[in-house]
């Protein structure tokens, strides 16, 4: 017998790893009227897993028991179903499920290697219809895809487990009543597809990346999921976009900084303060060969400036040592890409580091007629800095103290109280 | 298009004393060969059969359980296919992969054949 806390870490490495797999073949299998049914089988084959190893220990393959698990009881459902209506036998894929002359090798071709990674990707890019609400898509594919349970959804999104049920039931009404089938969009379509794809997963990457929330775990959960989902795209050809790499490379600059940013009370650190020795530098490395990956074709994203913005913070030796010049263009390239305010604000404090205070302002003075900016904390916080700068210490601690009001993030109002603190001194 | 049946008779011996692997290997012939139907919209449906068997004679009042003499015209199951005319039909017939393990098909026409 092996001890529990090790079944226990394997098949939640399992699970997370293979369950939407598992759930993507399962939907090919009764179609996305009946997702709920995909999910139950799942959910009963780790149950057994859970149940079987427990007495007689994990198996040397695990994926693989847990796979034929789930067929055998896929098999089970089709022939209870077969005279039902639950299932459409009339779709010319699932025909050869009705008769015991084909079921069983019916079946084992939607188990095969090759497509069950089209399968899950399939789903992906269903999950990102361009119907279905952002907040939805996510939701979704943590859920289906990402195997999290609806309660760790919830905590994911600091929301109820019956806003993330309600959100669930949407999408899925959404493909019963439309009836989407999963697949990789053609190549004409591809692109602008794999956009809304990779901002889902940029979405769950950040919420994971920003969020305020002192749960570490779901935090890093939500991080190594949002990089394996882009990993899968990469691992596919018809996938392997540019923007797709840019993102990874993002992803991974961005992570191998997640250490340094935070102290052990949550507290945020700023940039310059960051002891860089915490850098992953492997991980960093990584992010680099992607970077080099994205640049092939004509393709530039915003995913690729960000990812060379962050790039350059890697691998700058200390703060001093920053190529502020070489950021400076990619803001620029940035802002030409999409009119972004918060662009500009953050492009504000590139000139602040490069070209001083005065400057800084004049270029924020550009921009501040756009009304979204006076209801975001950065553009008072921005403010303070260069008023800071500028020694008017009055005038930067009335700017913080608006900015302080303008952010629910602890973390960042601790911030900016220690700005006001350190501007009274 | 017509509609016909195809029942498979007899080879339950044969498929009895195969190994697993075998007939795992004879089943995915029987895909193909149903696949391809399947593909050529020329596939309606099907069942495979236990070879238990109990007989209700005429009348209604003896019931009797197969004897060994009736192996070789034991239905063994049935697949229902679509096809212009029965000769075509005889023609997809002949690709049944249970012919080459001692069964033997006997096509007949659905009745009726348009509804």
């Amino acid at each position: 017998m092996e001890p529990k806390d090790h079944i226990d870490s394997t098949i939640n490495h399992l699970f997370r790893q293979e369950s939407g797999k598992m759930v993507a073949v399962l939907i090919k299998i009764f179609g996305t009227e009946n997702i709920e049914l995909a999910e139950d089988v799942v959910q009963d084959a780790l149950v057994s897993a859970l149940e079987t190893w427990k007495f007689r220990g994990i198996p040397d393959n695990p994926k693989a028991w847990l796979y034929r698990t789930a067929r055998n009881k896929a098999i089970d459902i089709i022939r209870r179903k077969k005279h039902s209506k639950t299932i459409d036998f009339s779709d010319p894929e699932r025909k050869l499920l009705t008769s015991e002359y084909t079921l069983a090798n019916t079946m084992d071709n939607f188990w095969k290697e090759e497509h069950i990674q089209d399968d899950f990707l399939g789903m992906m890019y269903a999950c990102c219809h361009p119907n279905i609400s952002p907040e939805n898509q996510i939701t979704f594919i943590l859920k289906s895809l990402c195997g999290f349970s609806t309660k760790e959804v919830a905590r994911s999104f600091l929301t109820t487990e019956d806003t993330i049920s309600k959100r669930l039931y949407r999408t899925k009404a959404y493909f019963r009543k439309h009836k989407i089938r999963p697949s990789i969009p053609y190549p004409e379509e591809i692109d602008t597809r794999t956009t809304a794809v990779l901002s889902a997963i940029y979405l769950i990457f950040n919420e994971g990346y920003n969020s305020t929330h002192d749960d570490q775990l779901i935090r890093k959960d939500l991080i190594s999921q949002a990089m394996w989902l882009c990993k899968s795209l990469l691992d596919s050809k018809r996938t392997q976009l540019p923007e797709v790499y840019a993102l990874m490379a993002l992803m991974c600059f961005h992570t191998a900084r997640v250490d340094s940013r935070i102290t052990e009370e949550g507290a945020l650190i700023l940039l310059s303060d960051q002891d860089r020795s915490l850098w992953d530098t492997e991980l960093i490395a990584l992010g680099g060969n992607y970077l080099n990956q994205a640049a092939f074709g004509e393709t530039l994203t915003t995913y690729h400036l960000e990812a060379a913005i962050a790039y350059q913070h890697c691998t700058a030796l200390n703060y001093e040592g920053t190529n502020w010049k070489e950021i400076l263009k990619y803001y620029d390239l940035l802002s030409n890409i999409d009119n972004d305010p918060i662009v500009s604000l953050n492009r504000c404090l590139i000139l602040l580091e490069l070209h001083g205070p005065e400057e800084a302002l004049l270029a924020i003075e550009e921009i501040k007629d756009h009304k979204i900016i006076h209801t975001y904390y950065l553009y008072y916080a921005i403010m303070g800095e260069i008023h800071e700068r500028l020694i008017q210490t009055g005038k930067a601690v009335e700017y913080y103290q608006q900015a302080m009001q303008l952010t629910q993030s602890k973390p960042e109002q601790q911030l900016l109280h220690n700005k006001i603190v350190r501007c009274l001194e | 298009m017509k509609q016909f049946m195809f029942l498979f008779k007899g080879g339950d011996d044969v498929w009895d004393a195969k190994s697993e692997e075998e007939q795992g290997a004879h089943m995915e012939k029987w895909m193909q060969w149903i696949g391809k139907m399947a593909e050529e919209e020329k596939y309606v449906g099907g069942e495979r059969l236990y070879p238990a068997v109990k007989t209700i004679h005429p009348g209604g009042k003896k019931v009797t359980d197969r004897s060994f003499a009736e192996a070789k015209e034991l239905v063994g199951g049935y697949i229902t296919v679509k096809a212009e005319t029965f000769e075509e039909a005889t023609d997809m017939a002949k690709g049944c992969p249970g012919l080459q393990w001692e069964s033997s098909v006997e096509v007949r026409e659905v009745w009726p054949d348009e509804v």
